[in-house]
This record gives structure tokens, C-alpha cells and sequence, in this order.
């Protein structure tokens, strides 16, 4: 049988530039002096890891829009309840230190009149048990959410739409002061991780380190599953459910496994945005939020996993570079990506990259044209 | 040749039309509550036996004339006990003849006619405490006979809010003369509001004063009835409490009837935001993410259009939505034909790409719209036949609300007969149905969806004209509405246009019954919960679309 490598090329060059930058980056921060024109200043590191976060969330939502074929338009979604379950434990160990001085309940309970911890916040003052949170909630949001969607059939625009609903909902609710997550400010103000002080720059050197360790295992965990037995069986549905059911595979459980997966991982890039950025408040569930995730997607490349990653840097970087320069630009940019990027770019910078290297190479007959794997609609 | 009439049926039924079939509903509405008033007859009586006792400026004669003309029934009445109560009533000591004085000059009491010559040596006609009592009951009692049936009907609620018992007599006086039913209704609710609070007056009487209350069954019959003094008899206690009871229950109904009201007023808003939507999504499968920002278009084109008139044309101003809403149609029309032009058809059978390329158009439209206008909200006036309020019962319907559910059914049953009754319609669905067989048959497929779109980004259009009357027109307009808009659609069945008009309704009844109950925040949150599961029962929505068009 023929196996793909579960490492390939593009793969190969990806994981190394993203190892490199978890090492390079901190070495030229610490070591090269600051005048020097390669050194990193310490503002920068917690905006790249940002930007290494959202590479993981593109990764996630490549996952299931690329290879299984469910637009998700609610992976904010994930993304944020992994990093609330972040900010809750962050919040548990701000303890005694808050403007109120209480020591057991954050300064929004105590603003808000709360007698007692709600009994969802125990237990997050214990960090593996927050760790366990940040992907089981997700994880079991979006098992509850795709068991009944994908067992009724709810496919193409129709998911897409109550995807949105979903977020959308949880938006309002966590904007809600009486849901005990701090209503519209969120939560923020923290002090430590670990009894790390979270705002320090060595800190901020190891969430930097541990984004990069997350996007590589990520992929690899991504690529690994797309590449096996089970990864050929979800491109099948995503191009053709009907036939995939008739052949006897148990489509809905195919679909559930990714989606599932990618909510987990989105909910793990939400823990490590969390203490990078120092605040998690609703306007993360913003469906806006969420369709943009998309976009990151469709301009690296959709159904590539690299181009994913890859995708949500340069917009990132894009949108860091507009706000500064010009800012009323920038929604302008934006929006005529997005155009760009479906009307011309079908498959995304890398797919741009692939045809080319294949022109380039088209001149050499020497080597021989490999076929493209391409997702279909 | 293809014939093709362009789709602007909407600009047909102009608001004016609107209007004046609106006035009509409002006037049948109105016509039992208030009926033509019948002109009283005046029988002018003599009151000149009465001034004459003015002049003899003694307190006790004062006060009589006073209470004696507060039933007397004479126009003039009104005027005399003004005039006495401001110190314009004068008297000539010698001759006691009684005048009044008025800017224009000397004043009959009697006839109301001027002197032309009055004597130099007038004196005011004095008056004390007793006086001035006689004379405030007097003002009161008189409003109750004014001429004028909104001014008894004024004083009626006035003397039912004071419960003054000493204006019992009075009241009688009036419920007898009177002849205007709502009027009189009025004044007996009044007299039974005193006598439920006079101890002493027959029981038969009061026990049918607190029937009467009880059947107003609104807060303040049940606070009246509560004020039933505690030594009153078992027996009235009883039907007090009976009445409480019966009070309640109506105003629990009128609660209800006032959420159904609010929730079909929000439902023409859901309405009106996602029929644009039932033609670019649910018609042509296109998922328009910038059809909240063509609504927010057609606000802006209002907002210039009242800004060109306000600056030219001041008096135009009533008539400025009825211009704007043709302006609004063309101009996003003209925005949503060149957006299909340009991105939309390369996309066909590719929705979600749709998807993706809109909502980069509605965030270009959005920033440009920030640009040119600034991010704040704009000011939108009302023109004056859409401000003010009514009431029905206990159900008080503001005149802009009742408009926008008017014109959303108007705009939707316009919709219908475009799509089923014009060949315009016919193409539409010829292409949308079987695209390649439509072309086969010599349609021009790419102009027939050029002015699909067309048609569902001018409704949006308009839909902003309606909208910009109750909502903020800033930049952010459009993206308040686009998920309800798509909630609806979906809700209500993809390529259905009733399943919109259902779902709509439905969707803002459901939401404003819940908030009671839930919260407004939560009662949406548990919509849209509902929405999602209720996809997964029906995954194709409320009227699903059957046949091969399901297909695709």
C-alpha cells in the first residue's frame, strides 16, 4: 500500500522553521545585544507567540474545513473556552493580592457580590486539573455539538450557520454578569503562572517556547491523522459523504473524531494566548472572530495544515503592520483579502507556491510532475 | 428579445398609497372609540339672576352665585368663576352692575358681549377661603360640563385620580346631562371610584362601583379596590376581593397580549432584515455575509436624503423616508448588482466561498462607510405621521412600530408577487430551479442573477429606510441584524418565502415571550439554542423545499 509520508517535505521545512524560531528567537532576545539589528526586544516575544497561538488555531480549523469539509464558523469558540478555563485558574492564583484582598474569590465576585466560589471555579486553583479543562470543555462542547449535528445529517451551509449560532450564543452568555465568568470585562489582571510572575520577560520566553513546542506537536498530531487509514476515509467524506456512507463507513463518527480534535486544539492555542495576552473577555466568541480564523485558512491554503499556520501568520503580522501604519486601512486590506484570496487564490499562497515550483520545474522535464492533492467543494 | 422590467415594483407602492390605506386601518381601528361627538345642544340659560348677586360683594352671596352657576350649565359660566378667581370680576358699587375684564375691554357676565361704555369707578368683587373653595370646586365641576368632550373627558380621569368625595354631587350632575359614551363611562368609573372609599354611601351602590372597577382590570382598579376601607360589610369585602381576583387575571392577559404585540413588532424587524436574505441566500444560495451592511446602506441613504432636505427643502420633511425609499432601492441595487458583477459570479455552487468573499465586501462597505461618515451614529428624525401613540385596552401601540409591521408585510406580499406573477419572477426561479436547462430555454442566466441579487440587496435597501426609524444608523448597523437575518432564514426553510414571513413571526413572538421569564439576554440565548436543535430535527428548516431542487 501506498503511505504517504507523515512527514513530507513542505512538512519537513515547516517543522524546522518553526523549532528554529523556538530557539533562535529567545537565543537572539537574551544573548545579542540591543542595539544589535537581529535582536528580538522584549515586547516582540509575547505578540510572535500570539501569532504561534493563532497558528495553531488555523491548524485546528485547516483540520476539519480542509480535510473533513465542515466550515466551522465557531472555533472562537473553542478557542476562548480553552483560554477561560486558563484565565480561571490565572484568576485562582492572583488569591489575596487582588484590589478586594479576598483570598478565595477574584475581585469580579467580590465587585459582584458573590458570597461564594460558583462551583464551577473549584478546583482550577490546581493546575493539571485547569490543564485537563482547556481541552475537555471544548472537547466536550464540540462532542455534544457534532454528535447531534453530524448524526442528523446537518451538513455544508446549514452546519456552517449554527456553528455560528453556537458562538454567537455563548458570546451573549459570557457577556452576562450572573454567569460567574466576569462578564464583559472578562477576566484579567493576572500575577503568576506556576508562581512565575506572569508578566516577566523569561515567562514570557517559555509561553513563547512551549506555542512553538504546541504548533509543531500539532502538526505533527494533525498530519499524523491525516495521513493514516482513518485520514483517507475523512477526505473521502469531505468530497463525497453520500458515497462514503453507502461504502459502509460510519461517516458521522469519522467527522466527529476531527471535529473533536480540532476543538481540543483549539482549546489548548486559547490556554497559551491567554497569559501571552494577559486578558480573555466575550468579544473572543465574536462570530467575527471566528470567520476570520477562515480567512487565515484560505490564504495559506486550505486542506494543507502548513499553509493553515502559515496563513495565520502573514495576516497576523499583516494586521499588526496595518493598525500601526494606517489604521482605518486595515479593514479595508481585510476585506479585499478575503475577496483576493477566493476569487484568485483558490488554494491559498502555498497552492500559489506549489504551481510555481511546478512551472519552475515543468522547464527541467527532468523531474518528474507529482499530483497535488486538492480538497473539492 | 428578452423584455425584462427591472425589479422595482417597491417603488410602486409609494408611502403615500401606504398611507392612506394605513389612515383608513387607523380609522376604522378608531371609530369605536371615538365616535363623532354629537354637538350639544346649548340651551342658553339666564344666568343674569345669578351675577346680580354678585354685586352685592358680600361672601355669602358670592359663594351661592358660584355654586349655583357651576350647575347652571352656561357657556359663560366658566369664564365668570375665572375671571372672579384672578381678581377680573368687578362690580360698580353704585349702580351693582357686574363686569369683566378682559384685555379687549369691559365684558357682559351675562351675555358674554363688550361694553362699550363701562363706569370709571369699578371695584373687584372680593372674595375669602369660602369663596375661593366654592370656586375650586366650582372650576372642577365646570370642566366636567365644558363643551368640549376631551376636556370632561380630562377632568373624569382627574376626579377618578382624586377620589375628591366631595365632588360626588357634581359628577352625578355631569353622568346625568352626559351624552358622549366614552364620556360618560368615564365619569361613572370616577363616581364609583369615590363611592368604593364613601363609607357611607348605600351598599347597592358601592357594590356596583367595585363591579365596575373590577372590570377596568388594570393596576390602578386593583389598588383602588384595595383602598376599600376595613370597616366596610363582609359582603363588599367579598366583591372586592372577586374583583381583585378578576382585575388580575385580566391584567396578566393584557401582559400577554402586550409581549405578542412587542414580539410581532420585533418580528416585522426580523422580517424585514432577512426578506433581502430569502432572495440572495435562500433563492440564489449565495451566503450574503454584506447583506447586514446593505441595509445599513439603505439607513445612510435616508440619512442624506432628510440631510438634502433639511438643507434645501425643510418642508419636504414628511416626505422624506417616502423619498428615500425608491433612492434606497436603486442605490443598493446599483451596490448589490456590482458586487455580483464583480466577486459573486465566479463563485456560483460554491456557497461557502460566498461566504467568505461577502463578509470581505461587508468589511470594505463597513470602512468605507467609517470613512465618509465617521463611526458615530447618525441622526435619523421621524417625519410626524410616524410619531406618537395609541391605546387599545390596556395595550398602548406606538405609531412607528405599527408602520414598520404594516410595511414589512407589504414589502414581503410585493416580494411574492414579483417572484410568482412577473417574468422577471419566472426567470428567477427558472434559473435558480435548473440553471443549464433555464439557459437552453434562451434565458440570459447571468443577468437574471445580476438582478436577483439586485432585487434582494434593494430590499435590504429599503428594509434600512425602516430600520433607520428604530435603530442606530452607524457603520455597525448591518452587522446587529446579519445573524438574526440568517437565523430567520434558515429557521423559516432555505428557498421559501413563507417559511421567512413564519419563522420571523414566530422567532420574535417566541423571543419576546420568553424575556419575562428568562431575560432578554437569556431568552435569545435560549432561541438560539432552540434554532440549533431544532436544525438537527429538521435539517432544511421550517417549509422545507422538496424535489430535486433539495438536491445539490
Amino acid at each position: 500500500m501506498n503511505r504517504t509520508r507523515i512527514i513530507d517535505r513542505t512538512g519537513g521545512i515547516f517543522l524546522l522553521a518553526v523549532l528554529a524560531a523556538g530557539v533562535l528567537i529567545p537565543a537572539s532576545n537574551l544573548l545579542l545585544p540591543p542595539g544589535n539589528p537581529l535582536h528580538v526586544p522584549d515586547y516582540m516575544i509575547p505578540l510572535l507567540g500570539k501569532y504561534l497561538c493563532y497558528a495553531l488555531l488555523a491548524v485546528a480549523v485547516d483540520l476539519v474545513w480542509g480535510y473533513c469539509g465542515v466550515l466551522s464558523l465557531g472555533h472562537g469558540a473553542f478557542f476562548a473556552l480553552g483560554g477561560y478555563a486558563m484565565g480561571m485558574y490565572l484568576m485562582r492564583q492572583i488569591g489575596a493580592r487582588g484590589v478586594y484582598g479576598n483570598p478565595v474569590l477574584p475581585d469580579f465576585m467580590v465587585f459582584l457580590n458573590y458570597k461564594e466560589l460558583p462551583w464551577f471555579w473549584e478546583g482550577f486553583n490546581i493546575f493539571p486539573f485547569a490543564m485537563l479543562m482547556v481541552v475537555l470543555v471544548p472537547g466536550a462542547l464540540a462532542f455534544v455539538f457534532g454528535w447531534f449535528a453530524f448524526r442528523s445529517r446537518v451538513t455544508g451551509v446549514y452546519l456552517s450557520i449554527i456553528t455560528q449560532a453556537m458562538t454567537f450564543a455563548l458570546m451573549l452568555a459570557f457577556f452576562r454578569n450572573d454567569m460567574g465568568f466576569g462578564g464583559n470585562n472578562g477576566l484579567t489582571d493576572f500575577k503568576d503562572i506556576l508562581g512565575f510572575p506572569i508578566s516577566a520577560p523569561s515567562t514570557r520566553l517559555v509561553l513563547f517556547v512551549l506555542s512553538a513546542v504546541a504548533l509543531a506537536a500539532g502538526y505533527v498530531l494533525c498530519r499524523a491523522l491525516v495521513t493514516s487509514k482513518y485520514g483517507k476515509v475523512l477526505v473521502a467524506v469531505r468530497d463525497a459523504e453520500s458515497r462514503t456512507r453507502f461504502l459502509g463507513y460510519r461517516v458521522e463518527n469519522y467527522k466527529l473524531v476531527a471535529w473533536v480534535l480540532s476543538a481540543m486544539l483549539a482549546g489548548v492555542a486559547g490556554a497559551l494566548y491567554v497569559p501571552q495576552v494577559g486578558i480573555i473577555n466575550p468579544s473572543e466568541f465574536a462570530p467575527a472572530q471566528s470567520i476570520e480564523m477562515v480567512i487565515w485558512v484560505a490564504v495559506g491554503g486550505r486542506g494543507t495544515l502548513v499553509g493553515a499556520a502559515l496563513g495565520a501568520l502573514i495576516v497576523n503580522a499583516g494586521k499588526t503592520w496595518f493598525t500601526g501604519v494606517l489604521p482605518e486601512a486595515w479593514l479595508f486590506a481585510l476585506g479585499a483579502l478575503f475577496v483576493l484570496v477566493t476569487l484568485f487564490l483558490p488554494k491559498g499562497v502555498l497552492g500559489l507556491a506549489a504551481s510555481l515550483s511546478e512551472k519552475w520545474k515543468a522547464r527541467r522535464p527532468s523531474s518528474a510532475p507529482t499530483p497535488s492533492a486538492t480538497p473539492a467543494e | 428579445m428578452m423584455r425584462l422590467p427591472l425589479p422595482v415594483p417597491q417603488a410602486n407602492v409609494s408611502p403615500s398609497t401606504l398611507r392612506t390605506l394605513f389612515l383608513s386601518f387607523l380609522a376604522v381601528l378608531m371609530a369605536g372609540l371615538v365616535a363623532s361627538v354629537p354637538a350639544r345642544a346649548q340651551s342658553q340659560p339666564d344666568i343674569s339672576g345669578i351675577i346680580a348677586k354678585f354685586g352685592n360683594d358680600s361672601y355669602s352671596d358670592t359663594t351661592d352665585a358660584v355654586a349655583a352657576l357651576a350647575t347652571s350649565g352656561s357657556p359663560q359660566a366658566a369664564a365668570v368663576v375665572e375671571a372672579l378667581a384672578a381678581g377680573n370680576l368687578l362690580y360698580d358699587p353704585a349702580t351693582k352692575a357686574v363686569f369683566i375684564r378682559t384685555p379687549s375691554g369691559m365684558v357682559d357676565p351675562a351675555t358674554g358681549a363688550i361694553v362699550g361704555s363701562a363706569p370709571a369707578n369699578l371695584s373687584p368683587v372680593r372674595a375669602n377661603n369660602r369663596v375661593r373653595r366654592a370656586l375650586d370646586a366650582a372650576a372642577g365641576a365646570l370642566t366636567l360640563l365644558n363643551a368640549d368632550p376631551a376636556k370632561r373627558l380630562d377632568a373624569a380621569a382627574a376626579v377618578f385620580k382624586s377620589r375628591d368625595a366631595a365632588a360626588l354631587p357634581t359628577v352625578e350632575a355631569a353622568i346625568a346631562k352626559e351624552t358622549v359614551p366614552a364620556v360618560k363611562a368615564a365619569l361613572a368609573q370616577a363616581r364609583a371610584a369615590i363611592l368604593i372609599g364613601k363609607a357611607d354611601a348605600p351598599e347597592p351602590d358601592r357594590r356596583a362601583a367595585i363591579q365596575l372597577i373590577a372590570a377596568r382590570g388594570d393596576q390602578e382598579s386593583i389598588s383602588l379596590l384595595r383602598s376599600l376601607p376595613a370597616n366596610s360589610p363582609p359582603a363588599l369585602k367579598a366583591a372586592a376581593e372577586a374583583g381583585i381576583t378578576k382585575a388580575e387575571e385580566s391584567l396578566k392577559f393584557w401582559a400577554v397580549v402586550q409581549n405578542v404585540w412587542y414580539g410581532l413588532s420585533l418580528g416585522s424587524v426580523l422580517l424585514l432584515a432577512a426578506i433581502g436574505l430569502a432572495i440572495t441566500f435562500g433563492v440564489m444560495g449565495v451566503i450574503n455575509m454584506a447583506h447586514g451592511e446593505m441595509v445599513m446602506l439603505g439607513a445612510y441613504t435616508t440619512f442624506v436624503v432628510q440631510e438634502l432636505i433639511r438643507q434645501k427643502a425643510p418642508y419636504l420633511f414628511d416626505w422624506s423616508l417616502t423619498i428615500a425609499l425608491p433612492l434606497a432601492f436603486l442605490f443598493t441595487a446599483l451596490v448589490g448588482i456590482l458586487i455580483e458583477r464583480t466577486v459573486i459570479r465566479f463563485l456560483y455552487g460554491r456557497p461557502l466561498e460566498t461566504l467568505l468573499a461577502t463578509w470581505g465586501v461587508s468589511l470594505i462597505l463597513q470602512q468605507a462607510v467609517r470613512s465618509v461618515f465617521g463611526p458615530t451614529n447618525q441622526e435619523v428624525g421621524a417625519p410626524s405621521w410616524m410619531s406618537g401613540a395609541f391605546q387599545i385596552g390596556q395595550l398602548s401601540i406606538t405609531y412607528n412600530r405599527l408602520w414598520i409591521i404594516c410595511f414589512a408585510l407589504i414589502v414581503f406580499f410585493t416580494l411574492l408577487l414579483v417572484l410568482r406573477r412577473t417574468p422577471l419572477g419566472l426567470y428567477v426561479r427558472a434559473v435558480t430551479q435548473n440553471r443549464r436547462m433555464a439557459a437552453a430555454m434562451g434565458i440570459r442566466t447571468g443577468r437574471i442573477d445580476a438582478l436577483t441579487f439586485g432585487l434582494g440587496s434593494g430590499i435590504a435597501g429599503i428594509a434600512g429606510v425602516a430600520l433607520s426609524q428604530i435603530d442606530n444608523v452607524s457603520p455597525n448597523l448591518g452587522q446587529g441584524y446579519i445573524i438574526d437575518s440568517f437565523m430567520v432564514v434558515v429557521f423559516g426553510g432555505v428557498g421559501n418565502l413563507w417559511g421567512t414571513l413564519v419563522g420571523a413571526f414566530t422567532l420574535g413572538v417566541a423571543n419576546k415571550l420568553l424575556e419575562p421569564f428568562a431575560g432578554a439576554v437569556l431568552g435569545k440565548i435560549l432561541l438560539l439554542v432552540f434554532i440549533i436543535l431544532f436544525i438537527q430535527k429538521r435539517p432544511r428548516g421550517l417549509f422545507a423545499l422538496k424535489g430535486r431542487a433539495v438536491e445539490s
